[in-house]
Formats: structure tokens, C-alpha cells, sequence
């Protein structure tokens, strides 16, 4: 039910982005969900991938610092007020939200991933509610 | 004007009265600190044996690592109840330099700043703006005491608050300006921010040391502050400021005050003394200090020495500025820092590859110092907001640890070059 997430280090300069994404691209690794934090002089890219190892093998190689980090991926259907709900459901649950983005494919509803401080607990929390957590089976099905 | 006697006496009595004072300081130190009986008996000499003042080539170096290895007191020879005063500077490591100050010795020390204030110009009537920092810096205090040894009005303003020094000045009507040189031309920025004309306000004349500065950089604190700037050395293990001073009649080379000090330049790759006139390392021997005296202490400074009479009248000899150190120490805002100093703090954090760089640059009056460290994986995170924290915490542990103000630059790793040998860890890009 977790998702492996790979956050990476980035300087913020010119082509740094692109030399990366582009490693990623020539071994054919398919970047599913992504968003980047900025620094005045640095920048945390978070990816979600389709070959986490494989990804992390490359970006190794091409002395990049990476990190892997447990996130959940959730359905949420794609209308007004589904995403408040969902928070709503997490707040009343005690889970605070590090962060949060989107990702490129769907099912029938958007699918959201969160970073929270504890994602087992998350977890425990969300099984007695209405929220959809997805396997990582459902999640790796999107990049088909 | 010349404070004291001492300063142009005869060149034979001159020798005559430092030999008396060599062979006293050693008796001093043979008998009160161990670490020098120690090093004497090690080499078969006895106080009493010292008959000339060459023979001083057979007395051994002290350097700071002896000193650390004493810390904090073991070098004094005096009881601490007649230590007046302690002061401190910066150490390689962890741990301060410290020294220490008998009343008499503070006595000596405020008449050889008087001297450097008179060899300026200055005078009782005068009104000194002592902006070196107060505390257990040297500087503050040390031109403190010696200018109202002078006899002159000091106003303690110290460094920082800028603009309300310059307010100070114009009101207080300052006629003497003490700082360090890159602190001189700040005030001269700020002044002009304020719309006020720095060169029309009653300054007349500067002394600044502290941190090495050039010909080129005098000239433009002349041209801009609109004083004469002279140049002045000392270190706390010597003294504090103090130890040598120009004169306002050549504004070449720093008169040492031979009478207090022994001085002499070695290689510093052998130690042998160098040629008259040639560049070397220099080398004191304190002859009048009480709690702290030292023998042969190696300043890692480079200079050399110039034994043409001055037309001042003085005729203790005179060193050039300080061309350079044989070290890897830095001197930022007049602070030393030593990059060993801060890789002591980012060792001190866990997962910290000691990969860094230090940048030091000055792009308006005031030296600036970045790290830049690489972030391994070890330390890296997916939270900005940890980044952030391991930023901001190494900034505060370094201005915590150095005393200066540094900005820390997270990169990449593989950023930083890697070298066969000796890491280069520091980039000054300072052209002074």
C-alpha cells in the first residue's frame, strides 16, 4: 500500500532539471507523477517512477544524490470538494500532510500522493474510512 | 612625535638593554614554566649561559600548538592572582589561544599603543573613535588603554551599528579613527548612504591592523575616509596590537619596538635566520612581559626587515606589511579563522562528508565567507523544510564557533574538486 517515492537533489541551475530527466529518459524509466521544491539556491525534485530501482541505479551513476521515501497514493474522485473531503478525513484522524502532488495518469478519479510524517500509521488510521489508498500493483497498472 | 625614549636610542645601547632583557626573560621562564625548563634542559641550556644576543639562534621556537597543549594557563609565569586580565583568540581546533596580563604588563602594553598613537600624530586633546571590537579580542581594550595612557578622550564605540557611528563621529567630532582597514572604507560606504561627506568631518588621521591590506587599498582609505592611514601589527600571544607601528613622517614600514621585543626572520622551512632585507617568517621574544613571556614564538606572518634609518628620528628597525602567511589561516572582518576550525563543525554533524569549500570574497568594504557542502545521500532529505534546518543549523553553529558571519551553500556531490594530497579547501577570491 506504500509507494516508493525517489526524491532528488538538485543545484538550481540552468539544465539541471533537463540533464536529469533526460538520464531517466534515455533507459527508458517512465516518470508517473513529479513536482519540484525550491530553494533560493537549491531544489528537491520528487518523482514518482515505474522502475524505481532501475531509476535509482542511473541517477547513482550520474552522481546525483537520491533518497527514497515511503508515500501514499490515493483516489479521489474528480470533483469540487473530493479533495477537501479527503484532507478533511485526515485531519480528523489526526495525520498531518508534508506535502502533496498529483499524478500524471488516472483511473476514474484523480489520484493524489501524500507524504506523511508516519506512513504506517497513516495507513492504520485510513483503514476504517471511505478513503482509497492503491496498491502498488494499481499504481504501476497506470503506466500501461 | 615619539612617546618614548626608548624608541631612537643609540643602536649599542639599544642591544645592550635587550641582551640584559633576553638573558632576564629566560631565567624567568627557565624557573616559572615548566613547559620551558622542559624545552632548555632538553637542549643542555642554561639561562645563565646566554652571553650574546645571537646566541638567541640556540634557544628553541614556540608555536601555537604549544600553547594549545597548555591550554588554558599552562604557558603563564605568574600565579593568577596577579593576572589582571586574560584575552583569547582564535585556535586550529576547538579550544582558544589564551593569554594574560600582569598590571604591569597592561602598563607596557598601553605605553607601546601610546607610541603607535603618537608616532600618528596623535595627541592629548585628541579624540580617538576606537572601533576595534571590544572583549577578549586584543584590539578594543588594547587601544583602549593606550589611548588614555595618551591621554587622549576615547570613545568605546566598537564594531557594529554602523550608522550610529557615523552619527558619532560627526557629533562626537572624532579626530582619530582606530579600525581595521576594511572597516574604515565600510563606514566610508555607510557615511556616503547617509548623505554625509566622511572627508569633511574632523578625521584626520587612522591606525588599522588586524587583517593584512596593501598599498593600493591605503591609498583609496586615504582618498575616501580623507585621513592619513597607517598601518599597525601586533598578535595576543605577543601582545595584542602594538607590537609594531608606522610612522606619519614615511608611512613605510612599521617601527618594532626592539626594546620590548626581540625580532628576528627565519625560513620557514629550516628555521636558520634569512639575509638582511630578505623575506622570511617572524619570530618574537617578549623581554618585558611578566605573566605571558615567550621565546621565539613563530608568527607564521611573512614579512621582512628593513634596518635603514627612518627619518622620523626613531631608530628601532622596521618591517614591511605583511606580505603573507605559511599557513592556511584566514582573516575575515579581523577574525582569524582556520578552515580546520570549521571542519571541526560540520564533522560535528552526523552523516557530514567533510567535502566542502570555503569561498571567502569582499564585493564592497567587508569581507564575505561561504561553505558550500555537499549533500550525500546520508544527509540529503525529501523535506525542504529538513534542508532548510541542516542550512540554517550549520550557519549558527559556525558564527557560534568562529565568530564571523558565514553563508552555507548546499551543492551537489562530486561539485567540489577532489585533489591527490591536501584537499584545497579554500577559495579566497580577495584581491586586496
Amino acid at each position: 500500500m506504500k509507494v516508493k517515492q525517489i526524491s532528488v537533489f538538485m543545484e538550481n541551475q540552468v539544465g539541471r532539471l533537463a540533464e536529469m530527466t533526460g538520464s531517466l529518459g534515455q533507459a527508458g524509466i517512465n516518470i508517473m507523477a513529479l513536482t519540484v521544491a525550491e530553494s533560493t539556491d537549491f531544489g528537491v525534485v520528487r518523482m514518482i517512477v515505474n522502475d524505481f530501482e532501475k531509476a535509482r541505479k542511473i541517477l547513482k551513476e550520474k552522481n546525483f544524490t537520491v533518497r527514497e521515501t515511503e508515500v501514499l497514493a490515493i483516489e479521489i474522485a474528480d470533483q469540487p470538494g473530493s479533495l477537501a473531503s479527503v484532507l478533511k478525513t485526515f485531519s480528523e484522524n489526526k495525520l498531518n500532510v508534508e506535502y502533496m502532488y498529483a499524478f500524471v495518469g488516472r483511473r476514474e478519479g484523480a489520484i493524489m500522493v501524500f507524504r506523511f510524517d508516519d506512513p504506517d500509521q497513516a495507513l492504520k488510521a485510513l483503514k476504517g474510512t471511505k478513503v482509497k489508498v492503491l496498491s502498488n500493483e494499481e499504481v504501476l497498472a497506470l503506466t500501461k | 612625535m615619539i612617546w618614548s625614549k626608548e624608541e631612537s636610542l643609540p643602536r649599542k645601547e639599544l642591544e645592550e638593554l635587550q641582551l640584559a632583557k633576553l638573558k632576564a626573560v629566560c631565567r624567568r621562564v627557565y624557573d616559572r614554566v615548566p613547559f620551558y625548563k622542559k624545552k632548555f634542559d632538553e637542549l643542555g641550556i642554561k639561562p645563565g649561559h646566554i652571553k650574546s644576543l645571537g646566541e638567541i639562534r640556540n634557544l628553541p621556537f614556540t608555536v601555537k600548538d604549544d600553547l594549545r597543549d597548555n591550554y588554558p594557563y599552562g604557558m603563564f609565569a605568574t600565579p593568577m592572582n596577579e593576572v589582571v586580565r586574560v584575552h583569547a583568540s582564535s585556535g586550529t581546533t576547538g579550544k582558544p589561544t589564551v593569554v594574560g596580563y600582569t598590571r604591569k604588563d597592561i602598563d607596557t602594553w598601553s605605553d607601546l599603543i601610546a607610541r603607535c598613537l603618537a608616532s600618528a600624530g596623535a595627541h592629548k586633546g585628541d579624540i580617538i573613535h576606537n572601533a576595534y571590537g571590544y572583549g577578549l579580542f586584543t584590539g578594543g581594550l588594547g587601544f583602549h588603554y593606550g589611548a588614555e595612557k595618551l591621554g587622549a578622550t576615547v570613545i568605546p564605540v566598537s564594531g557594529g551599528n554602523t550608522q550610529r557611528q557615523i552619527l558619532i563621529m560627526k557629533d562626537f567630532g572624532s579626530t582619530v579613527l582606530t579600525c581595521t582597514p576594511s572597516y574604515a572604507l565600510y563606514l566610508a560606504d555607510v557615511a556616503a548612504e547617509q548623505g554625509v561627506d566622511i572627508k569633511k568631518l574632523k578625521l584626520r588621521v587612522g591606525i588599522h591592523g588586524a587583517e593584512p591590506w596593501s598599498e593600493r587599498m591605503r591609498d583609496e582609505i586615504e582618498k575616501r575616509v580623507g585621513i592619513d592611514a597607517l598601518d599597525i601589527y601586533g598578535l595576543s600571544e605577543v601582545i595584542g596590537p602594538g607590537v609594531s607601528c608606522e610612522c606619519i613622517e614615511t608611512k613605510h614600514g612599521l617601527h618594532v619596538y626592539e626594546d620590548h621585543f626581540l625580532v628576528e626572520v627565519i625560513d620557514p622551512e629550516s628555521g636558520a635566520t634569512v639575509a638582511p632585507g630578505e623575506q622570511g617568517e617572524l619570530v618574537f621574544t617578549t623581554l618585558s612581559k611578566e605573566a605571558f613571556p615567550l621565546i621565539r614564538y613563530r608568527t607564521k606572518d611573512l614579512s621582512r626587515l628593513d634596518t635603514e634609518p627612518c627619518k622620523c628620528g626613531r631608530t628601532c628597525h622596521r618591517m614591511s606589511r605583511i606580505t603573507g602567511r605559511t599557513d592556511d589561516m584566514l582573516i575575515i572582518r579581523g577574525v582569524n579563522v582556520f578552515p580546520s576550525q570549521i571542519e571541526h563543525v560540520l564533522l560535528n554533524i552526523e552523516g557530514l562528508e567533510p567535502h566542502y569549500m570555503i569561498i571567502v570574497d569582499r564585493k564592497g568594504a567587508l569581507d564575505e565567507l561561504e561553505v558550500q557542502v555537499e549533500v550525500s545521500d546520508k544527509i540529503f532529505s525529501d523535506q525542504m523544510k529538513k534542508l532548510d534546518q541542516l542550512r540554517d543549523k550549520l550557519e549558527y553553529d559556525l558564527k557560534d564557533f568562529l565568530g564571523v558571519n558565514a553563508k552555507v551553500t548546499l551543492v551537489e556531490p562530486k561539485t567540489i574538486q577532489r585533489s591527490e594530497g591536501k584537499a584545497k579547501r579554500v577559495t579566497d577570491k580577495r584581491k586586496l
